[in-house]
């Protein structure tokens, strides 16, 4: 195991907010782990601990065999680690910052170049321009090759498509995916749900808990409520309609499609759909759905605050 | 309840030295729609977001924002209109009592007027028990409730709202696309960014910027017919991964 996570708990303001409540999980040598959740959920906090910046209130964890405490200095060594927060050296060019994280790991950018090449072609023309005046995207792609110059065994990217547009955000999963071959164990958070199709495992996250955790398929296939699609030109007044209908439990907005579910997991496509037209709504078309990540994790939140 | 267009643009542009942030762009956006201003990163968005809401003085072009000229009316523009961001919103260390006094303040509110406009926002989120609490300890759905109404307390008929989904759960997403109908419904209009394309279905109309320009503006039924795709994330995509800039 790459990774061994145990009843982690952390508090702050002397135990009045649990951040991260007894958290338990293993991640496989060269496997691509996301930690999925909102802003809140503990994600950062979790991130600290495993990187040794933190330590829990109780619990055990362990990366590559080293005990986050004991041996808080050999974690530092295999480890790369892009934060959350850009936390580059905004004054120094992109190449001296490459050549100081190098340094700082003992090793050259020569020596492992091999390792970033794909991505720093795309900025190496901008080699001596200073990290802070990068674009978003340019900046995510010179941390990630700050966190990968030492060769490390694991990788801690926390949130490292935060704030990015969508295009930019399916690049830099192309970049992960071309890490494939090296073996690199990969924990990786985000807040968009659509990204755990890009993990091998996923732990969905809400207030310090672990909600959920498996391949994204058994996720899904493991969801037992059932899910309808539903179409209209009328989304806003047919969702006011849906919130009294006795039949259903909840209904959301996915883009130009509501999402419905009913109370009763027998209830028929064709039976609400009639009883949308008998109320007016004559242009409604209701399916059957495969549910997507974001259903599931809103039953599961449902079922973490008690509703 | 005129129907003239409540933003105004004409090829209006800002450059950086050589750099043209915005390069031209003319739209109008019309009063009570959701108008969804979408964009990858370094298109441009946050330039043009600072012109029309009086932050930024723009290098040429015309433009109108509730009525007041960019050049040379902003003082005017930054009073009469909302704002909103998830990275910028409402002070953790201020109770909600403070920060809409605060705000109330900023845009102008005194005395009477301020006290009853602090009543009554309270009394519409039904906060009126949680008033002297601090913002910090507030659950995340309830502080962007909050920073929503705090954004227009002073009854703005235009709110800009930059990103304000970002990092949030898919239940308070949802909620929030709610109060934003709600607003729209009372004829308040909203300018809106977003990462999140099932949200970009939720506008009446949208812009895309690519390179400095609006590269397409319609609705969502319309984009997505005219680009022949399922969804605006493809739409998004076909049209920003030609972006030769940003990166």
């Amino acid at each position: 195991m790459s990774l061994i996570v145990k009843n982690i708990v952390k508090t702050y303001e002397k135990g009045k907010v649990l951040a991260v409540d007894n958290v338990s999980f293993e991640v496989k040598q060269g496997e691509r782990f996301g930690i999925i959740g909102p802003d809140g959920a503990g994600k950062t906090s979790l991130f600290r601990i495993l990187t040794t910046l933190l330590l829990a209130d109780s619990g055990e964890a362990s990366v590559c065999g080293n005990d986050v405490v004991a041996d808080f200095d050999k974690i530092r060594r295999i480890s790369g680690y892009m934060p959350g927060k850009f936390s580059l050296y905004q004054d120094l060019s992109v190449e001296e910052n490459l050549n100081f994280f190098a340094t700082v790991f003992g090793t050259t950018v020569a020596e492992n170049k091999h390792l970033i090449q794909d991505i720093y072609v795309q900025i190496e023309p901008f080699k001596d321009r200073p990290a802070g005046k990068l674009s978003g995207g340019m900046k995510q792609k010179l941390a990630l090759c700050c966190a990968l110059i030492h060769e490390p065994k694991i990788l801690f990217l926390d949130e490292p498509t935060t704030g990015v547009d969508p295009v930019s955000r399916k690049e830099f999963w192309d970049m992960l995916d071309r890490l494939k071959n090296r073996n690199i164990t990969i924990l990786v958070s985000t807040p968009y749900m659509d990204e755990a199709s890009r993990c091998d495992r996923i732990a969905l996250m809400q207030t310090g808990k672990i909600l959920a955790i498996d391949t994204l398929d058994n996720v899904i296939g493991s969801y037992k409520n059932k899910v309808f699609g539903v179409e209209t030109k009328h989304m806003h007044q047919l969702s006011q309609f849906f919130k009294i209908h006795d039949a259903v439990h909840s209904c959301y907005p996915f883009g130009d499609t509501l999402h419905v579910t009913p109370k009763d997991a027998l209830l028929k496509a064709t039976e609400l759909e009639a009883s949308c037209k008998l109320a007016g709504f004559h242009d409604v078309v209701i399916y059957d759905l495969k549910p997507n990540i974001e259903d599931i994790f809103m039953n599961l939140m449902g079922q973490n605050n008690g509703i | 309840m005129s129907k003239e267009a409540i933003i105004k643009t004409n090829d209006l542009t800002k450059s950086f030295g050589a750099f043209t942030a915005v390069d031209k762009i003319t739209f109008e956006v019309m009063p009570g729609e959701i108008f969804g201003f979408l964009g990858a990163n370094g298109a441009g968005k946050t330039t043009a977001m600072k012109m029309l809401s009086g932050l930024l003085i723009p290098t040429s072009g015309k433009a109108s924002v509730v009525g007041f000229d960019v050049f040379k009316q902003s003082e005017m523009i930054k009073k009469n209109i909302g704002y909103m961001s998830q990275k910028f919103s409402l002070y953790d260390d201020l109770t909600v009592e403070e920060n809409i006094a605060f705000f109330g303040g900023i845009y102008g509110l005194r005395g009477d007027v301020l006290e009853h406009a602090q009543a009554e926002l309270l009394q519409r989120l039904q906060l009126m028990d949680q008033s002297k609490k601090l913002v910090a300890s507030l659950p995340l759905g309830w502080k962007q409730k909050l920073s929503f109404s705090v954004a227009m307390i002073h009854k703005p008929r235009l709110v800009f709202l930059d990103e304000p989904t970002g990092g949030v759960d898919p239940i308070t997403r949802r909620q929030f696309w709610e109060m934003i109908y709600e607003a729209a419904e009372n004829g308040v209009t909203i300018f809106v960014t977003t990462h999140y394309m099932d949200e970009a279905e939720y506008c009446s109309r949208v812009s895309i910027m690519v390179d400095g320009k609006i590269a397409a503006m319609d609705t969502p039924r319309a984009l997505k017919d005219r680009f022949g795709a399922k969804n605006m994330d493809e739409v998004f995509y076909t049209l920003a991964r030609g972006a030769k800039r940003g990166e």
